[in-house]
């Protein structure tokens, strides 16, 4: 099997090979991390998607591939010696190709294609980009420099606290000649300080560069919109049972182990999936349910903005381990390295926007996803239990449904599943 | 340790999990949670580093009475002997 500099946006052209994690010999497993891969987002840890031995590395760190380059050769179960021989040469023929280094990004269209014909192996697969990637990829553009010119091998990198990025935003602020200015990271009081100073020569900041990230989620919801028919489902989940079999749990626990509800409401929402299996997955001219549950977890950045990274194979993981993915998803957000598959993979979307305080969500499906389910705030209600009325804590669940793919029933299915689950928090653990 | 002490003590570890703010000045009386924009999760992160730092760990129960940055002072200046 060769594996190429891979995709994690929709217009992500090429990446660098940070550093490779592996040497020709190492044995991997599935969702091994096999090397960094330095996107104009930041690093990103690129995996293998099957067991094996790598056989050769063919690429080179520090150099900057479109996407599709052969960087390695591995040997899984399927592969013999032939194969692999024939997977060597391409690969080395393929980097040694002349063109190469020219084509690095960014491509007219026309070169795009011309290095597709020539990366790519029959073997690739063509899946269509979700909406996730095109905001992912897009995330590329907000965050660091401008487009890289022809320099592939010494990129300009802008060193910037998130701070820093979101007042350069506001400002119209270019980073890339701050840091003319500056050395070593820029904070915001830096930014602060040239516009000041720009102000000052009475050279107004060029208008600010569009919010790529903004532009990338307004081209996926209206895509959404134009081609999803969503319907919308909610009710009122009573929360005080869960709340206090989790109260219950935390006091014994150190607060290190402390199980937060997003964590328990994520369990639950995987369990309701399990029972009714047609929200998770995409619509690809057709229904394809997915029997692995990823579920993205809308997270907000700090330097603005949100993402929904996927909590991989969430069916596997009781809630502790659901609470340690979580924790995972949101430091890996708010400052670490998302792997590929975190940044590619969501079969469904969870939003919780209960931390500001609304009743209820009506989320706007990513495409190809075919769901999003979303929770308000836990607050107390007046409840009626039996012929009396009672405080509970209770949670506003609602669901998106592409009507394509599923009817009201399954969406109403899930959310009673849903419910029930929540009245039995002790079979989440 | 005196109430100062205690303050900058969650200040810096407020700055620590919420870059974003550093250097900004933490209002007192004001809910930490929304004026900082900070979620449950970072919250959960504050108190463990306080409780790493400070030798206090924050029971849920008692999360209405570290709201502010002023209750939190005080509920922290209470226990730590």
């Amino acid at each position: 099997m060769i594996y190429k500099m891979p995709s994690l946006g929709a217009d992500m052209e090429s990446g660098i090979l940070a550093q490779w994690k592996v040497k020709e010999g190492d044995t991997l497993k599935k969702g091994d991390v096999i090397a960094d891969i330095e996107t104009s987002k930041g690093v990103i840890e690129g995996e293998v998607y099957e067991d094996g031995t790598v056989e050769k590395i063919v690429a080179k760190e520090g150099i900057e591939y479109p996407v599709g380059t052969p960087l390695a050769v591995i040997r899984t179960e399927k592969d013999d010696d032939a194969t692999i021989q024939r997977e060597i040469e391409e690969a080395v023929s393929a980097l040694s190709a002349p063109s190469k280094k020219e084509e690095v990004a960014p491509q007219k269209e026309e070169e795009a294609g011309k290095t597709e014909s020539v990366f790519k192996t029959p073997a690739s697969e063509e899946t269509p980009k979700s909406a996730a990637e095109e905001l992912f990829g897009a995330i590329a553009k907000t965050e660091t420099e401008p487009e890289k010119k022809s320099e592939p091998e010494a990129p300009v990198r802008v060193r910037a606290t998130p701070l820093a990025k979101k007042r350069a935003r506001e400002l119209g602020v270019d980073l890339e000649e701050v840091a003319k200015k500056v050395h070593g990271k820029i904070s915001a009081k830096d930014v602060e300080a040239f516009a000041k100073e720009m102000a000052q020569k009475g050279s107004a900041p060029k208008a600010a560069k569009p919010d790529a990230m903004r532009m990338a989620i307004a081209a996926a919801m209206s895509r959404s919109n134009a081609e999803i028919p969503h319907y919308y489902l909610s009710t009122p989940i009573n929360m005080t049972r869960a709340l206090e079999w989790l109260r219950d749990l935390n006091a014994k626990r150190s607060i290190r182990e402390r199980i937060l509800p997003a964590a328990l409401l994520i369990r639950a929402v995987v369990k309701a999936l399990e029972a009714v299996p047609e929200l998770n997955g995409f619509w690809k001219d057709g229904p394809v349910v997915s029997h692995e549950i990823h579920p993205g977890i809308a997270i907000a950045r700090r330097e603005g903005g949100l993402i929904t990274p996927a909590l991989i194979d969430a069916q596997e993981k009781n809630l502790d381990e659901t609470m340690k993915a979580l924790t995972d998803l949101i430091e890996r957000t708010r400052g670490g390295k998302l792997t590929s598959s975190q940044m590619t993979r969501q079969t469904i979307t969870i939003t919780n926007l209960g931390d500001l305080g609304v009743e209820k969500v009506y989320g706007v499906i990513y495409p190809p996803q075919v769901a999003l389910v979303g929770f308000g705030r836990i607050m107390e209600r007046p409840w009626a239990e039996g012929d009396a009325i009672a405080v509970r804590k209770v949670v506003e669940a609602s669901i998106a449904g592409d009507h394509r793919a599923t009817d009201g029933r399954t969406g109403a299915l899930f959310l009673s599943k849903l419910d029930k689950v929540l009245q039995k928090p002790e079979e989440l653990l | 340790m005196t109430k100062e002490e205690i303050k900058k003590t969650i200040v810096d570890a407020i700055y620590e999990i919420a870059p974003e703010h550093e250097g900004e000045e933490i209002p007192e009386k004001e809910s930490l949670q929304e004026s900082l924009e900070i979620d449950s999760y970072d919250f959960l992160n504050l108190l463990t580093a306080l409780a790493k730092k400070l030798g206090v760990e924050v029971p849920e129960e008692d999360y209405g009475k570290v709201d502010t940055l002023e209750h939190m002072v005080d509920y922290f200046a209470e226990r730590i002997k």
